[in-house]
């Protein structure tokens, strides 16, 4: 099931964009390049611009200008005018709340994602993620932590070019947010690509992310190896620290 | 029962249904367009569709037949071109049912587009789905409520319908006399007990359908 792949994907990116935040218009204004096919946790205070950066590498926000390419292909271009719209990008883009599909089941939630029809592809997806017995049931009868790992199994099936999770488990309580970092990890190794993820949960930052990029007002202030970052232990002052 | 009651009751049927049928399919294209795209008439065009449940009947009714005559460039262009004159015949109450019932379809079914979290639509759109199979497979089929409000609404609003008829139509049996139609002109006549028939008949569809709308807002969704 995982892709083989011998490379690593690269990810550019150098866009501005204007964006309205809580506390008024500031710009969102990201230049950065991503070369391994490494699980990076986007970190930052709230209207720092984390979610608005997804939006614009899955084609869901339009930046004013700049460029952004994967793999040698073009996704932006203000000035060439190129702008591959969600479809064509290919990206896999979970929400905060999932958005699981109330008429489908966990299997057609599943099977719809999928270009080219696959239901032994279905199957192992629904085994990987525990979701055989579940198979027959609508999302609103699932658990957070269910639905989370239904989301996970459907991006998969699109097979992505790039994995993006708007804060994944902050849906969750303690216990299941501890359980379902390991669900996200294993997404993350069977595509085998970039992984984009917000938190602002550092425990969870450091058991899930090599690397983290840090925003704020719309800027990266810090990108690097985790521990360069945010320091070595995930202690309560680094919080305060970053004031997050 | 005699033939007048039956065509009379037939031919409301068939009005009211195909209003019904010709607003669904003109119905969710502008309704969506109205629900997700944003362009600077937008305020216009929904005040338009929305002017027939503010406006006398009879000021569109008006309208329609000026439009509809044979001096006006529009009726006379259809005279030409398919020999039909609108004004007192089927073709032209349909016409007029269609345009006064347009915002009793849309609003609806623009309720139960914007009501569908973003989410739903965007996440189809990064799994590779087109807008139209976004359309099809996720939103409609967690809009049901809405639609079937939408259809309950049209048609029930089409039986009722009075002014705009009697200014188009007149009263012709079996061409543009619909059962309001019939009542008003059997009340006009001192004939209490057909206009008690169809008044009757008429209060019974209305209550079902209104029942069904009803019903309709305690069920969130239907899954299948």
């Amino acid at each position: 099931m995982a892709r083989k792949k011998y490379y690593s994907d690269m990810l550019k990116i150098d866009i501005k964009r204007a964006m309205l935040t809580s506390e008024g218009h500031t710009n969102l204004e990201i230049a950065t390049e991503i070369k391994s096919n490494e699980l990076l946790c986007l970190f930052g205070h709230s209207g720092a611009g984390k979610t608005t950066l997804l939006r614009i590498l899955a084609g869901l926000t339009k930046p004013d200008k700049g460029r952004i390419i994967f793999n040698n292909t073009v996704w932006f271009d203000s000035e060439k005018k190129i702008n591959l719209s969600p479809q064509q990008r290919n990206v896999g883009y979970m929400f905060q709340d999932y958005a699981l599909f109330p008429n489908m089941t966990v299997e057609h939630n599943i099977s719809f994602a999928q270009k080219i029809k696959d239901k032994k592809e279905v199957e192992k997806l629904m085994k990987l993620f525990d979701l055989d017995i579940l198979r027959n049931q609508h999302p609103e009868k699932l658990s957070g932590g269910q639905k989370q790992r239904v989301a996970l199994a459907r991006a998969l099936a699109a097979k992505p070019n790039l994995l993006l999770l708007d804060e994944p488990l902050s849906a969750l309580d303690i216990d299941m947010r501890l359980a379902l970092q390991y669900e996200i990890k294993k997404a993350h190794e069977i595509l085998n690509t970039i992984t984009l993820m917000i938190s602002h949960d550092l425990q969870e930052v450091f058991h899930l992310a090599g690397s983290v990029i840090m925003l704020r007002n719309g800027t990266i202030i810090n990108q690097g190896r985790t521990e360069e970052v945010l320091g070595k232990k995930p202690e309560k002052q680094i919080y305060n620290k970053y004031n997050v | 029962m005699n033939k007048d009651f039956i065509d009379t009751l037939t031919l409301t049927g068939k009005l009211a249904g195909s209003t019904t049928l010709i607003l669904l399919a003109i119905g969710f294209p502008l309704a969506y367009i109205l629900a997700y795209k944003r362009f600077f008439i937008k305020p216009f065009i929904e005040a338009l569709i929305s002017m027939p449940m503010v406006l006398p009947p009879t000021v569109l009714g008006f309208y329609l037949l000026v439009i509809y005559s044979p001096q006006n460039a529009f009726g006379r262009w259809l005279e030409q071109t398919f020999d039909l004159r609108l004004a007192f015949s089927f073709e032209g109450i349909l016409l007029a049912s269609v345009i006064f019932s347009l915002p009793f379809m849309i609003q609806p079914l623009q309720n139960g587009l914007i009501s569908i979290p973003k989410s739903y639509r965007e996440t189809a759109y990064t799994l590779g789905k087109s807008e139209f199979t976004t359309f099809i497979r996720v939103l409609m089929p967690n809009m049901i409520p809405s639609i079937i409000t939408a259809i309950a609404m049209t048609f029930a609003h089409c039986i009722g319908e009075f002014g705009v008829i009697i200014m188009v139509g007149g009263n012709i049996p079996n061409e543009t006399r619909v059962a309001s139609i019939a009542i008003y002109d059997e009340v006009q006549a001192m004939n209490f007990q057909a206009a008690n028939q169809y008044s009757f008949v008429l209060f019974i569809i209305s209550l079902l359908i209104l029942t069904v709308i009803f019903s309709m807002n305690g069920k969130k969704k239907i899954l299948f």
